[in-house]
Order: structure tokens, then C-alpha cells, then sequence
């Protein structure tokens, strides 16, 4: 906020705003640190392709939310302004649905509800609220560029761990047939594919991300 | 101007809420095409997938082998207004089978017969449907293809895949004792029975009801087809006879 009172002209990717991009992958990661979004990264990561098409999803629409209010932070009536923001958001939510059942149907048909409930992921609505309302355009989309990726990555994690221990393939390439590894016994594991296991998969990320990460752990 | 006033809040509100809808609208419009061709596609690729016809160009492929579609109701071909591809299959089964007006695609592949019949029914979580695709005695079945909207992945989910499909093929619709196919517990046998999915129980039952309801409306007319199959031979004999009884006079 205070870097808008500066006249002094500010290098596109200058320390400050790489860290604007860089902070959510790790340090302030929405769904291990800040632990939002935990709805949708549990029920569309059975399966890796929906993961990725859902992670795209949000990325594209919490850059271009947080670049629209950005642009009209000052035009917004402070007593509207959640529902300007939720307007904002629905309005993306819907146009990136259409899209995807025009030109991706068979995704589409996947992520099915879904995408209508990007809407309600609160990582989008934080990241306006707390971001794009006090800072200019450029850092609003860093900001949700870094967010959108950093949602994105983790359910492409928890999705690549339960669609291959839990139905044999990674993007429906049957890896655990190729390797020969029935023949020798294993067994599919199906609770890998109920909605709790992406928990425990989430909670193992957050275990050995704050195990490497000193600044994460609280200090009691 | 002071951007909290009441005023200039209604203005804002108004401005947007218009803009908005006015850019969803042209939006959904214009796509509509797309997205209305996607289902009409998929629609079509069922229907072949079930005859086990794949490839690349649907369209094509569509016009090529289904010959004919007819309107169904209570065992007999009927007029209907909406065409057959039309026909919503979801409030086709709402109705009691008595009312009910369902389509059936008839299927010319190589000089064979094949109907194909679509079915709609309820699974654990969500609608289930599919196509089953019969031979030219109306009571063989040739291939079946089920879908699903939101079955569990890994149990309810796999009567879309092959595996459970592949019981289908050269089972019986029609016989003495029962109407439909039974999906039991690990003891299927003889021309009528499929295992059922593991862990899938619900969803399984719901393709055996769903079988069992779709067939009611189209029973008299398979069974028509089935008995002109059974003997062809008996019924052309008077017609030959009634020609020439026609010349003679």
C-alpha cells in the first residue's frame, strides 16, 4: 500500500513485486498456510486432468478479478464493494464455464459443478478483498497470477498422489499396468480415491513443507 | 463526486449489474452453437459406440449406419412432435411406461439389423444412462454403454468402463422367466445375469432397474421382431399365394 504514495518509478519485476508472485508458492501458501480452497482441492483431485483444467480455471480467473477490481479500486462504494467483488468474480466464473463447455467438453463434463463453485473459493474473494482493493493493477496480477499457481500446484500434487495410488494411472495412462507391478500383487488402493484421503495427502504436503521451511513453524 | 453517497452507490450498482448481463448474455449467445453441437456429438457417438462403431468424423459416421429412427409408445411405431434424437430421455422416464414415448434407432451395419434403445435411470449419487444396442432378432444384445454423472470413481463410477461392459454382448433381454438383465453378486450365470461392481452395489441395482423400467415401453414391438425373425418363411407363403390368386382372376 504504501509503495503507491512513491513517485519514484518501480522495475516490473523489481524485488517486491517477485515476491508478490514467489510468497504463495511457498511462505503464504493459500491452501498449507493459509488453508483456503480446501473444499475444491478435495473433491476435484481423484483424477489428474480435471486438477490441472480446475487449477488453469482459478488461475485465469483470480488474475482477472484481482486486475478488474484493481483497475476500478477507486470507483467502488465501500458499502457495495463485497458484492461488487462477488459480481466481478460470478460474471468470470460464468464466461470460463461457457468456454470450456463450448471448446473442452469432455473436461467440462468432469469438473461438472464444480466450476460454478470456483466462485465460492474463498482464496479468490481473500486476494481481492486484501489486495486488489489497495494496490495497482501490475501487483494485482502478479498477486493473483502467484495465487492462481500456487492453488493450481498443490492440487496437481495431491492429484498426482491419488490418481496413481488409487486407480493405477496418471492422466488416464495406466503407468502401474506398463511397470507390471499387478503381476506381482499390488493392489489398488480405493480409499486413496475418497474425498478424506485428499486431506491427509494435503496435511502430508503441509507436514514436510513446514519441516523444511523453519519460519512456518510456530513458536508455542 | 463523493463515491459513498447513496446516490452515486445506486448509479454504481445499476451500471454494473447492466454491463454485466449484458456481457454474459452476448457471451452465452454466441457460444450456445458450440456447446449445443458438443451434446448432439456426444449424443451421436454414444449411440455408435454401443453398435461398436468408433472413429473420428460422428457426424459422418451417424448418417452412414443409422438408417432410421423411430418414436415409440407402448409397443408400437407412433407420429410424434418432436423428432426421436430430440426426445429427453429424463422426463421420458418420469412418466408411467404406458405414456411414455421413447425413441429407437435403427441401425443398417454391413446388411446386419441393429436397434439400439437409450436408457435412463437413477444410480447412488446422480442419474445414470446408457444405450443398449440389440441384434436383428430384437433380443440379443449386440453391445451396451453406460454413463454416469457423479457415481464414486473407483466403485460406481466403473460401470462406464469396459471391464463391466464387456458382460453384455450375446446375453438376453427376453425369456420365459424374466424381463432384463440381472447384475448379481459374484454368482452371474446363464443368458441373462452380470457380475455387479465391488463396492458399487447401488449403482449396480440401478442399472438392473434401469434395464427392466426402459424395456417396458418397447416390449410388444422387440417381441414383434423377435417372432418375425423366429419364422420368416411361414408369413411370406399367403402373400405369394394371394398374388397369384390375384393374376389368375
Amino acid at each position: 500500500m504504501s509503495t503507491e504514495q512513491k513517485p519514484a518509478k518501480e522495475g516490473l519485476f523489481s524485488k517486491k513485486n517477485r515476491s508478490l508472485l514467489i510468497d504463495p508458492m511457498n511462505a503464504n501458501n493459500p491452501i498449507t498456510v493459509q488453508v483456503l480452497g480446501i473444499c475444491s482441492a478435495l473433491a476435484i483431485t481423484v483424477k489428474l486432468k480435471p486438477a490441472i483444467v480446475m487449477g488453469l480455471s482459478v488461475l485465469v480467473v483470480t488474475t482477472m478479478a484481482n486486475l478488474i477490481t484493481s483497475l476500478m479500486r477507486n470507483m467502488i462504494p465501500n458499502r457495495i464493494r463485497i458484492i461488487v467483488q462477488l459480481v466481478v468474480v460470478a460474471a468470470l466464473v460464468i464466461l470460463v464455464d461457457q468456454v470450456l463447455k463450448a471448446f473442452v467438453y469432455d473436461v467440462s463434463k468432469q469438473l461438472s459443478v464444480f466450476v460454478g463453485l470456483i466462485i465460492t473459493n474463498c482464496i479468490i474473494m481473500g486476494r481481492i478483498e486484501a489486495f486488489s482493493l489497495g494496490n495497482t493493477p501490475w501487483k494485482s496480477v502478479l498477486d493473483g497470477l502467484g495465487n492462481g499457481a500456487a492453488y493450481g500446484g498443490i492440487l496437481i500434487i495431491v492429484a498426482f498422489f491419488r490418481e496413481l495410488l488409487g486407480n493405477g494411472t496418471l492422466l488416464d495412462y495406466p503407468v502401474v499396468d506398463m511397470l507390471g507391478l499387478y503381476d506381482l500383487g499390488y493392489k489398488n488402493n480405493g480409499m486413496m480415491l475418497l474425498p478424506p484421503m485428499a486431506l491427509i495427502v494435503v496435511a502430508l504436503i503441509i507436514w514436510v513443507q513446514r519441516a523444511k521451511t523453519p519460519s512456518l513453524i510456530e513458536k508455542d | 463526486m463523493d463515491i459513498n453517497s447513496n446516490k452515486y452507490t445506486y448509479i454504481f450498482a445499476v451500471v454494473m449489474v447492466v454491463l454485466v448481463a449484458a456481457l454474459l448474455s452476448i457471451a452465452a449467445t454466441s457460444l450456445k452453437p458450440f456447446q449445443d453441437k458438443n451434446v448432439e456429438l456426444e449424443k451421436k457417438s454414444d449411440i455408435l459406440r454401443s453398435i461398436g462403431i468408433e472413429g473420428e468424423n460422428v457426424e459422418v459416421l451417424f448418417t452412414q449406419y443409422i438408417e432410421e429412427q423411430l418414436v415409440i409408445q407402448n409397443g408400437a411405431a407412433v407420429e410424434s412432435e418432436v423428432s426421436a434424437f430430440d426426445i429427453d430421455m429424463a422426463s421420458a422416464v418420469a412418466l408411467s411406461a404406458a405414456e411414455r414415448q421413447v425413441p429407437l434407432y435403427k441401425a443398417d451395419v454391413e446388411g446386419n439389423t441393429y436397434y439400439v434403445l437409450p436408457l435412463r435411470g437413477k444410480g447412488l449419487w446422480g442419474p445414470i444412462w446408457g444405450y443398449v444396442a440389440l441384434e436383428g432378432d430384437g433380443n440379443t444384445i449386440l453391445g451396451a454403454t453406460f454413463g454416469h454423472k457423479t457415481e464414486t470413481p473407483g466403485l460406481g463410477a466403473e460401470i462406464a468402463t469396459a471391464i463391466f461392459q464387456d458382460q453384455f454382448p450375446g446375453k438376453k433381454l427376453f425369456t420365459a422367466t424374466y424381463e432384463g438383465i440381472e447384475v448379481r453378486k459374484g454368482d452371474a450365470s446363464g443368458d441373462q445375469q452380470v457380475d455387479g461392481i465391488s463396492g458399487g452395489t447401488i449403482t449396480s441395482v440401478g442399472v438392473q432397474d434401469m434395464i427392466a423400467d426402459c424395456l417396458k415401453p418397447y416390449k410388444s414391438y422387440l417381441m414383434n421382431i423377435a417372432a418375425a425373425a423366429a419364422a420368416p418363411a411361414v408369413e411370406l407363403a399367403p402373400v405369394v399365394d394371394s398374388t397369384l390368386i390375384t393374376a389368375a382372376l
